[in-house]
């Protein structure tokens, strides 16, 4: 187990009302977990509990067994990276020196990246099929280009766990597919994947398991294809939810009236 | 590229020593190239002197403390400058964004107005200004959730404070004798410069900016943003408190000896990042070095050109003003 969250409960300080509340999830090795649930329902606010980034409220994270709240945050970085939903910086870096800072944790207070960073770099955007933008300034590509250096950079981190907020987003339908194939090669070798979606198609083709979230704090999480119901979607989204199979292919629609 | 990137290099470290060296050759008093470097070298080697002790009494005791003292403000500042730049992630942020500069103030007032000792000066203006940066950490500790914003903040405010203490320092100043000199304090200037006064500036100022040049990878990762550099394995605010002690350590000590000169810290981050690019680990380097060029040369303008010397906060953005403008037009300003 890599990962493995227990009664997690995240509220702001000062106010009553909880964020969430008996979060329980874990994720081993090579698997992926989905995310789904409404806009405000605070999916990227679990992410940065179960990333050390937010202290949460109640309930414990226990990261390769270890509690994460006693782990220094380069003991963290390497066994687990998120990916944020969007990232700005003011400083043109060129993307080069974007990923290679993936390296930070494994290096000391004066080490810098050396020429194996930079190899790892070229293999990463090259997996990535990036390649061409490496020295590119990170300020002036595009959000889902963006998001791509960040997920290279997070090759270079060399994590056990990945944890993505929103990761298709940003991306156009070929990169969408792009991105599927991707992170289901990264697990086949042994990542484990953690992230969230607005797209239920997603979790449906990618996701051993997936946790939905609901403003009624009732939480469903199982076997993706158990979860993926009309019933548990229309009740999480608060909108009758179709779901239609044809042959392999599954999808799932909403009226627009 | 690696050929331009090494001719720049190249020139950059050039620079700054040949400036060093033709600094000697400028002023009232002429002195030989050869000579100069003769009586330099006799300091550390055992060369006969062929050369009049007021040949060496300019080029030891007058010349080079002020070169000395031009270049560790200048290179101290932009030093400084880019660092806090980075760390703010903010490219209008100078060294005196916490307050140093109004700290120093008050504190080299205090010091004229009691004990008009040079070094009390020095030192009062040196406290002055860690006071500032202290007092603005001490507000961001009281805010629930202390942020970058916050303690910006807090160096507005506590700028305001010393300033207005500097005023009424200045209020009650008497104005025939003690008034004119806190005046010319804060215009800033390096014409009395001696040797025993930057001593304890290069004992401060040099091991700090060792510190930073050794850190300066991590300037970058903090650069992308406080939750990106936790993510990356970085305890962000602990790193941040570094770089800003040591910077704020190089300000204040450039501030005790040259008065408030402004400008260099602000601008030639932003000129460096013009010619080596927003990568911290090029643009540290080049910064020392591009702000002890700049200010040995407006310094050197400075004393050579009138008997009544200029003072050195009015040259640099008189100077620098135009020499900038000219640059944006040339190319990327290394932010968006």
């Amino acid at each position: 187990m890599i990962l493995k969250a227990t009664a997690l409960g995240f509220s702001y300080p000062g106010r009553d009302r909880a964020v969430f509340s008996g979060v329980d999830l874990d994720i081993a090795a090579g698997e992926i977990v989905c995310v789904l649930g409404p806009n405000g329902i605070g999916k990227s606010t679990l992410l940065r509990c179960l990333a050390g980034l937010s202290p949460p409220s109640a309930g414990t994270v226990a990261l390769q067994g270890r509690p994460i709240g006693a782990l220094s945050r380069a003991e963290i970085a390497r066994s687990l990276a998120l990916v944020p939903q969007s990232h700005d910086t003011v400083f043109a870096f060129p993307v080069r020196s974007v990923v290679e800072m993936g390296r930070a944790p494994h290096l000391g207070w004066l080490e810098t990246p050396g020429p194996d960073a930079a190899r790892q770099v070229t293999a990463a955007l090259d997996m990535l099929g990036i390649a061409h933008l490496i020295d590119a300034a990170y300020t002036e590509i595009s959000g889902g280009e963006r998001q791509l250096v960040q997920i290279a950079r997070v090759l270079v981190q060399a994590p056990h766990l990945m944890i993505l907020d929103e990761p298709t987003a940003h991306l156009d339908f070929a990169n969408q597919a792009r991105f599927l194939a991707l992170v289901r090669r990264l697990a086949d070798a042994g990542l484990a994947v953690l992230f969230t979606t607005h797209a239920p198609d997603h979790a449906h083709l990618l996701a051993d398991r997936t946790l939905v979230l609901s403003r009624g704090r009732k939480l469903a999480m199982g076997m993706t294809q158990d979860i993926l119901s009309e019933a548990v979607l229309s009740h999480a989204y608060e909108v009758p939810v179709r779901k239609i199979s044809f042959g392999a292919h599954v999808a799932f629609t909403v009226d627009v009236r | 590229m690696p050929r331009r990137t090494g001719l720049t290099t190249a020139l950059l470290i050039a620079a700054p020593l040949l400036l060093f060296l033709l600094s000697f050759l400028l002023g009232r008093y002429p002195v030989a190239p050869l000579t100069v470097l003769k009586v330099i070298a006799g300091r550390f080697l055992p060369i006969a002197p062929e050369w009049s002790p007021t040949v060496e009494s300019v080029v030891i005791n007058v010349r080079l403390p002020r070169v000395l003292a031009a270049m560790a403000v200048g290179g101290g500042l932009a030093l400084a400058g880019a660092c806090y730049q980075g760390v703010f992630r903010n490219p209008l942020v100078s060294p005196f964004t916490l307050g140093v500069s109004a700290g120093a103030g008050f504190g080299a007032a205090v010091a004229i107005l009691l004990f008009d000792q040079r070094y009390a000066i020095q030192l009062c203006a040196f406290a002055g200004g860690l006071a500032a940066v202290a007092l603005c950490f001490a507000m961001n500790r009281f805010h629930r959730a202390g942020s970058t914003i916050v303690l910006v903040l807090g160096g507005v405010i506590v700028g305001a404070l010393f300033t207005a203490l500097l005023s009424l320092l200045k209020y009650t100043a008497d104005p025939a004798s003690k008034l004119p000199v806190i005046e010319f304090w804060l215009l800033g200037s390096l014409s009395s410069v001696s040797m025993a006064d930057m001593v304890p500036v290069l004992l401060v100022s040099v091991p700090a900016a060792a510190v930073l040049l050794l850190l300066r990878w991590r300037l970058n990762l903090l650069a992308m943003g406080d939750e990106q550099a936790r993510i990356m394995g970085v305890e962000a605010a602990r790193l941040r408190a570094v770089f800003i002690l040591f910077a704020t350590l190089i300000a204040a000590s450039a501030v005790s000896i040259s008065g408030i000169i402004g400008w260099v810290g602000l601008v030639i981050p932003h000129f460096a990042r013009i010619v080596v690019g927003p990568d911290f680990r090029r643009l540290l380097p080049a910064t020392l070095s591009l702000g002890a060029c700049y200010l040995l040369a407006i310094d050197d303008i400075a004393r050579t050109i009138s008997a009544a010397e200029v003072p050195l906060g009015v040259l640099t953005a008189l100077v620098g003003a135009p020499v900038f403008i000219l640059l944006l037009g040339r190319g990327g300003l290394g932010w968006a």
